[in-house]
């Protein structure tokens, strides 16, 4: 589990995170929600150990990341998954040597072994025709899978991911969506997913956190987000006439 | 005050580039690669340069010596002066400051706003040194080889001008050359490209590493690194002459 103690962080003197605090269960999609600037992005950032908070404990499988030193950081980093906005792959690499890329530095395999969990994850994410390609080669969608790839080959016991579903076009949200909710069932993983698409909210969104300008607003899952009154997340969520007319639909359906 | 936290900030880099490895095998994977980008894929500009470098300063030095109580030999004494104690150390890594440094530091920035240094320290590799400390070992290790080339290039080139323009003899070239030879000359032009390798390394990696934006701030910190490490070669090329020759 990972625990998140009254986070609070800021930038220049302008607080960005303003004591948040929430849980993150295993084998559970967890989404963080909320508006531009709302602090989403920092407080991933925070949990993965890109940003230092000024104040608040984030303890995973009760080691707080208070009491580690940069050894002890790094070494839990190792068991920590990311996919970035942007994919985040190495150009002058390809995607086999991207995915091998983490193996080779911590693994203690042979290159036959390392080419087999290659293999193996790239099969996983249906990408097995990619091995030499580099990404500048790929799509956005398959640039993403390589990611996802990338971030699952250690076996990480903690999966974030920053807007997963940015650039891509609907069908391929979806598929990335699934894959990445398959995989924290499959793995039993602790997965984080940072969003701004509502249909993935609505999809995989077990556990929902909406934050707003830096506090923590309203937290349940996406059964529940149908038929809460939170003004704020209301107005967030259904901003669309399509999403209203749903959720009334839904709301005349449930009484 | 702001060059103050920026020279701190450099030293606090330097202190995580400097850790052992965390991968011995990937570091020398590295080392190699970095050693083709930095080291021989500037061979060819370095080898242009210097021996024309060094006709033009055989010929310069022959179209001013026209008093006939000075000896024609005294000018392959300046070209091999010159190019031994300044140009080949000096003006060479000015030349690879613009060349390597921009390419260090843009390569590095682009890393840094497309978060490919993000994803690195996220998987716990520590990000300095595995993308700082082999650039540092590549430079230190080629460039003196890559000085020396030049060195020997430019005084070829002085020979070779003298013997298209007929401005000189080859005869009193060659004793000029050889005349009043000291070792130690060599040793101080290794020991200065030693110290500029290191900072033709270390500065466009600290503003490639530390930049903030997108691409236009990758390139403002290109311009900015090659200006700040010609202007660091050029104070410490003062500094070493002072302590090492006066």
């Amino acid at each position: 589990m990972i625990e998140v103690i009254d986070l609070y962080k800021e930038f220049k003197g302008v607080p960005v995170l303003k004591g948040v605090s929430t849980t993150f269960e295993k084998g559970v999609t967890s989404m963080i929600i909320g508006q531009s600037g709302s602090g989403k992005t920092v407080f991933l950032k925070c949990l993965v150990g890109l940003h230092i908070p000024e104040r608040g404990i984030i303890s995973f499988d009760g080691r707080k990341h208070t009491e580690l030193d940069i050894t002890e950081h790094r070494l839990l980093r190792q068991e920590i998954g990311m996919v970035f906005q942007g994919g985040a792959l190495y150009d002058s690499l390809t995607v086999e040597e991207n995915i091998m890329f983490p193996l080779k530095m911590f693994a203690d395999q042979s290159i036959s072994e390392r080419m087999d969990r290659v293999n193996f994850v790239l099969k996983r994410v249906n990408l097995e025709n990619a091995n030499k390609k580099f990404p500048a080669e790929l799509s956005g969608g398959m640039q993403k899978r390589v990611s996802i790839a990338r971030a699952i080959v250690m076996n990480p016991k903690y999966l974030f991911c920053d807007e997963p579903n940015s650039g891509l076009d609907p069908n391929t949200a979806t598929v990335i969506d699934n894959l990445i909710k398959e995989i924290t069932e499959e793995y039993q993983i602790i997965t984080v997913i940072n969003s701004h698409d509502m249909n993935s909210v609505m999809e995989i969104g077990e556990k929902i956190i909406f934050l707003k300008d830096g506090v923590k607003e309203w937290e349940g899952s996406n059964k529940e987000i149908f038929k809460t009154e939170n003004e704020a997340i209301v107005n967030f969520v259904y901003s669309s006439n399509l999403f209203r007319k749903v959720r009334e639909a839904y709301l005349k359906e449930t009484k | 005050m702001r060059y103050l936290k920026h020279i701190g900030k450099y030293f606090l880099m330097l202190r995580q580039v400097f850790r052992k490895p965390q991968k011995w095998s990937v570091f020398r994977e590295m080392l190699f690669r970095e050693i083709e980008d930095l080291g021989l894929k500037s061979l060819g500009i370095i080898a242009f340069i210097s021996f024309f470098v060094g006709g033009v300063i055989a010929i310069q030095t022959a179209l001013n010596v026209d008093n006939p109580f000075i000896p024609k030999y005294l000018i392959g004494f300046a070209t091999k002066q010159s190019m031994i104690l300044e140009f080949a150390p000096t003006f060479m890594s000015v030349i690879l400051a613009g060349k390597v440094g921009s390419y260090i530091s843009s390569s590095i920035g682009t890393m840094r706003v497309t978060e490919q240094i993000d994803a690195l320290e996220v998987m716990g590799i520590n990000s300095l040194n595995y993308l700082v400390l082999p650039k540092i070992m590549a430079t230190m290790f080629f460039y003196p080889l890559l000085i020396s080339l030049a060195m020997f290039l430019g005084i070829f080139g002085g020979y070779v001008a003298g013997s298209l323009t007929d401005l000189f003899y080859s005869d009193d070239y060659l004793y000029g050359i050889r005349l009043d030879f000291d070792p130690y000359y060599i040793q101080y032009a290794l020991i200065k490209t030693v110290v500029f390798a290191f900072v033709i390394a270390t500065i466009p990696a600290y503003h490639g590493y530390y930049v903030k934006g997108g691409s236009l701030e990758v390139g403002r910190a290109s311009t900015q690194a090659v200006v700040w490490t010609s202007v660091v070669i050029i104070l410490l090329n003062y500094f070493l002459t002072q302590m090492l020759l006066a």
